[in-house]
């Protein structure tokens, strides 16, 4: 588990990386901070419940609904992670 | 709407896929039993240690599916769509119109391996835990959803839940579609993937299982004195039906018609068969009558003969009150394969419109001492060649399901 009150953005986004890798098979050259899950890495809704919930696990913060809703692009979730954590 | 309605003359059969115990692929099923192979083996595992019956018939899936592709679809699901990925091909991927392309895929018990696993999860860890596709991978339709999402069919899918006639219900619902008009091409069968110690330890406390561990390719045998029971097996098997004149206006290859199809249920006990086989009889009588062939001209039977004492002598006596002094030759698949629930109709309907094609019926394996109560002419030790130009497979499932089908050359 990467700790996400120690880990840097770009570890935080390496660690996204491997999460999409492994829930969705998403290559790790398009997990960029501007990709949107939906419509760039075609994540559909399901998908992302289960992202989340490996995020959860491997960063050890909490990721509300309510929060899901504005986590529109990797570059979103890397921040709320790191906020979370804060 | 697109397309042109067949609603008229036969229907035939253009694509067959299967994944049975016998191997990957439908020239590794027909060409197992033909030789008598064997699926069934011993469970291994820790989690069926205790299960007073310990076999099955299990299929290698290893490498056949993406990644991730596979880890949203139930084990079922995956068969099924394997065994239809074969079919389609096999037909020559026909170019139909989505509105006119429809699925009937059936199942016994549908995505049972997905809950069973799944509830583990939430006990042990909770509900936030629980995958968000839990409910697509253990819904029933599931594998006949995950086939028509493959080849974007929007004429309708549909599942028929029927136990182990769930298979051959399918195809005879896809049947119905074309004669009814309402599709071109309807892609049809059955998936089964339950071999798990729960569904396992409720069937043999039923006493329904075969517990001769110390053989494990022995212990199918119907019609043989010595049967215990059935033994569970998984698989998939996927026909592709259309009308002849479309599959002629396509230039398609043809393996078999699809003559017809008869559906009767037993009302007499929810497990045990009506001792008279007078559903399974009925249904034999109207598939004959659907398809307008007599008794006489059917070369050949491919029983539901599951090795349990009752089911086996039962469906005897169906054979007896439909067929009159005709008796065709009888095998049964399930000697080589277990049985494979919902799938085990469709699978045994694509044995049926293989050994139609080659004139030659396999054999029953360990049918070593025919039992005296079951009156058929069982095909043992090496397959019998035949002329006739139609055959016969019969399903029957819990509940008092009773399917049969007429396929002709």
């Amino acid at each position: 588990m990467t700790s996400a009150a120690t880990a840097t953005p770009a570890e935080l986004l390496a660690g996204l990386a491997e999460v999409l890798d492994e829930v969705a098979g998403t290559p790790a050259d398009k997990v960029v901070p501007e990709a949107a899950f939906d419509k760039d890495l075609d994540i559909d809704s399901l998908t992302m419940v289960e992202v989340v919930v490996a995020c959860e696990e491997r960063f050890g913060v909490r990721i509300p609904d309510e929060a899901l809703e504005q986590l529109t692009t990797v570059g979103d979730a890397v921040n709320y992670i790191a906020g979370a954590a804060a | 709407m697109t397309g042109t309605r067949y609603a008229d003359g036969p229907v035939v059969v253009t694509g067959l896929g299967a994944i049975t115990p016998l191997g990957p692929d439908v020239a590794a099923f027909t060409g197992g039993l033909l030789e008598g192979r064997s699926g069934v083996r011993l469970l291994d595992g820790p989690e069926f240690a205790d299960l007073p019956a310990r076999l099955a018939a299990t299929v290698d899936a290893t490498g056949r599916l993406d990644r991730i592709e596979a880890r949203t679809l139930d084990r079922v699901q995956q068969l099924a769509l394997i065994a239809a990925r074969e079919a389609w091909a096999d037909a020559g991927a026909p170019e139909v119109a989505p509105e006119r392309l429809a699925v009937v895929v059936g199942s016994g018990i549908g995505g049972a391996l997905t809950i069973l696993g799944q509830h583990d999860v939430l006990r042990e860890k909770g509900p936030r835990r629980v995958s968000p596709h839990l409910v697509p991978m253990l819904m029933p339709n599931g594998p006949a959803a995950t086939v028509g999402l493959e080849l974007g069919a929007r004429a309708g899918v549909h599942t028929p839940v029927s136990a182990c006639a769930s298979g051959a219900e399918a195809i005879a619902y896809a049947l119905d579609l074309l004669r009814l008009g309402r599709a071109d091409v309807v892609v049809c069968g059955g998936a089964e993937a339950c071999v798990h110690p729960l569904p396992m330890a409720g069937f043999a406390q039923m006493r329904a299982l075969s517990t001769r561990h110390d053989e494990p390719a022995a212990a199918s045998r119907p019609y043989d004195k010595s049967r215990d029971g059935f033994v569970l097996g998984e698989g998939a098997g996927i026909l592709v039906l259309e009308s002849e004149e479309h599959a002629r206006a396509r230039g398609a290859r043809v393996h078999a018609k699809l003559a017809g199809a008869g559906l009767a249920s037993d009302a007499h006990h929810v497990t045990a068969p009506d001792p008279s086989g007078n559903g399974a009889a009925r249904s034999i009588v109207l598939a004959l009558r659907d398809a307008g062939v007599s008794p006489d001209e059917l070369g050949h039977i491919n029983a539901h003969a599951t090795s349990t004492p009752l089911g086996d002598v039962a469906e005897s006596r169906a054979f007896a009150q439909a067929l009159g002094s005709a008796r065709p030759p009888v095998t049964a698949t399930k000697s080589c394969t277990g049985h494979l629930l919902g799938a085990a109709g469709a699978v045994e309907a694509i044995a049926t419109v293989v050994a139609l094609r080659d004139g030659a019926v396999p054999p029953i394996q360990n049918l070593d001492d025919m039992d005296d109560e079951a009156d058929v002419d069982a095909v043992r030790v090496v397959p019998r060649r035949f002329e006739h130009t139609s055959a016969l497979s019969t399903s029957f499932g819990f509940g008092g399901h009773d399917v049969s089908l007429v396929l002709t050359r």
